[in-house]
């Protein structure tokens, strides 16, 4: 199996707080690698250090983020997406006054290239590029099973399908990696069987899934591996079952024996 | 009003009969205005048509990339000065008119583009602090670049400006098309209506665009617009220089038609005026600023023909001075306007809809 992303040595400051410290970790073709950890164990800023909104260029900050061999640890958020990787937010960041349906036609900016004059003048290429855009946009809400709402303002959606959405404008810039950022949170049990079917669904499609979550049943039927973060760092990887029974885990997790 | 969209939607007869009307109404404008008002009114209407210009390219600024802009009016400015300047006694320089309006449009969607830059970070209040400043900036420039070497002519303004002229045809002096003689204001009026019309084309393609789509994904949450893929800095840029270009082509045309120009017309005031007729009308809705471009445009000169003969009327004299009294009633006018209809006045049916499923 050969590694899509290979971060090594990640360390992230924030003035004195150390966010993150040594973290190295490979990401595999084709796999669904989850993240795991307690509360401000870091998983959300090495998320963010991912996907270029945080940027390794303090003092203190260290390391590197291979991508399909290309390194992006000094890349902005969009040239991220460009490579290939696409995200979704813990909090949902919909465009809430935009259509669920536009929601989903915004992802697939990076993949398309009419500019002002192309729209303006509107030639035969925009309107071709135009109606592929739709039609895509309108296959993906399909494929998440959200095209009966097209016309509804995202804010408008109930909440599991809202982060559903999110999932659908990521997936429609084309990611070789899809980063979900606890996309299970606040779910109800039917949603979240539902959307580990689409996760699985997704990856079935050959897209690989780097995946944060707090609902351990969740990760560790759908992981293939797992890391897990403890105070910026990581205490522990592996497959789901022998991390589970790691005591470093159970202990950052449950807390240490009483002596 | 809906029923009536629908129709023209589905039949296109009754779409071609609703467009010639639109078209016959456009054309006789301004015999209608001199018939009932005298020229003064034609005047004010050449006036809204630049204010609409100008609250069209405020509007991608501010409605659909949502950059807060109050120092909109500078580029107005901009276009107005590089008119007065190369098509004026003052160097002797005269450009004929479809060299200085493209220029016109270029220098001002530069000029948007330097405001734009050092303002990428900034947002909400922040960025309109610093937009307000940049456009006393603009007009403080242009009242001091007299000295060491005049370059504007400072608060003097530029006398004499070029007429606009089509060709060999000047618009400052009537015309006649095929018998029909066509005064100087009407003239003015055919060449702001086409132009004006020229940018609500632009505005429409480019709303329903990758581009357009881009904008409004910036204004919803520009965190997740990046990392879709958008290239947030330069899609704001370009925000901020297709409505400053707008705004120069106004300038520009205003320059022409007045044949004078001074720091004075772009005050902060100014600015004030066109973002209240974007918001007015409803913020990223076209037909709901070109609305708001007319009314806010025409009602205060409206106002000044009715104050002075109803104080007459009932006191006998003139009680108040009626510049006061006007802006007192517009200001009210705008208050119950906001109260009553938040949106503004024709917001896009989609901003009526999200106010309706929130009640």
């Amino acid at each position: 199996m050969s590694s899509l992303l290979e971060a090594r040595g990640i360390t992230k400051c924030f003035g004195g707080l150390e966010a993150l410290s040594d973290v190295s970790l490979t990401i595999n073709q084709g796999e669904i690698y989850g993240l795991i950890g307690p509360n401000g164990a870091g998983k959300t800023t090495f998320f963010n250090v991912l996907t270029g909104l945080y940027k390794l260029n303090g003092k203190q900050d260290r390391g590197e983020v291979l991508f399909d061999g290309k390194a992006i640890s000094k890349s902005e958020p969009h040239q991220v997406a460009k490579l290939g990787i696409a995200r979704t937010f813990q909090n949902i960041r919909l465009f809430g006054n935009m259509s669920v349906l536009q929601n989903v036609m915004v992802g697939r900016h990076v993949r398309t290239h009419a500019g002002v004059i192309g729209a303006v003048l509107r030639g035969s290429r925009t309107r071709t590029e135009e109606k592929a855009i739709h039609e895509k946009s309108f296959q993906l809400l399909d494929y998440i099973e959200l095209s009966n709402q097209s016309e509804r303002f995202a804010k408008h959606l109930a909440y599991g399908d809202q982060r559903r959405l999110e999932i659908a404008r990521a997936l429609a810039t084309e990611p070789k990696l899809l980063a979900l950022d606890e996309p299970a949170a606040g779910m109800n049990a039917t949603e979240t069987v539902a959307l580990k079917k689409l996760m699985e669904k997704i990856r079935a499609d050959g897209i690989t899934i780097l995946l944060i979550e707090h609902d351990v049943k969740l990760v560790m039927g759908l992981c293939d591996r797992v890391a897990v973060l403890d105070y910026g760092k990581k205490i522990a990887e592996g497959f789901p079952q022998a991390v589970q029974k790691n005591p470093a885990v159970i202990e950052a997790y449950l807390g240490g024996a009483i002596a | 009003m809906n029923n009536f969209y629908n129709k023209i939607k589905s039949d296109k007869r009754s779409a071609w009969v609703a467009f010639a009307l639109l078209g016959i109404m456009l054309a006789a404008a301004p015999y209608l205005a001199a018939a009932t008002g005298g020229p003064s009114w034609v005047r004010i209407i050449d006036f809204a048509l630049l204010y609409i210009m100008l609250a069209l390219g405020l509007n991608i600024v501010v409605g659909f990339a949502g950059l807060l802009d109050l120092g909109y009016i500078a580029f107005y400015a901009v276009g107005a000065y590089l008119y007065a300047l190369l098509a004026s006694p003052h160097f002797n320089i005269h450009l004929p008119f479809w060299a200085l309006l493209p220029i016109g449009a270029a220098v001002a969607g530069l000029f948007g583009v330097l405001l734009g830059a050092p303002t990428l970070r900034l947002r909400g209040d922040y960025l309109a602090i610093v937009t307000l400043g940049f456009g006393e900036i603009i007009r403080i420039f242009l009242n001091n670049l007299n000295a060491p070497v005049n370059i504007t002519n400072g608060p003097q303004g530029v006398n004499g400006i070029d007429p606009i002229s089509l060709g060999s045809m000047s618009l400052a002096k009537a015309n006649s098309l095929a018998g029909i003689a066509v005064p100087s204001l009407h003239q003015y009026y055919y060449l702001f209506l086409a132009l004006t019309l020229l940018i609500i084309f632009t505005t429409l393609r480019l709303q329903d665009s990758r581009i357009g789509r881009a904008w409004v994904a910036i204004r919803e949450d520009e965190v997740a617009a990046k990392s879709m893929g958008i290239n947030t800095r330069n899609v704001k840029l370009l925000a901020f220089a297709m409505g400053a270009s707008f705004g120069g082509v106004a300038g520009g045309l205003f320059a022409g038609f007045q044949g004078f120009v001074s720091p004075e017309s772009f005050g902060l005031m100014e600015s004030v005026m066109v973002l209240c007729m974007v918001v007015l009308g409803g913020m990223g809705h076209i037909p709901g600023v070109i609305l708001g471009g007319i009314l806010l445009a025409t009602l205060p000169e409206l106002l000044r023909y009715i104050i002075v003969p109803i104080q007459q009327y009932f006191f006998g004299k003139v009680i108040v001075d009626p510049e006061s009294v006007r802006m007192l009633i517009f200001g009210l006018a705008l208050i119950v306007v906001m109260l009553y209809r938040p949106a503004g006045l024709w917001p896009s049916p989609t901003r009526k809809r999200e106010l309706v499923e929130e009640a």
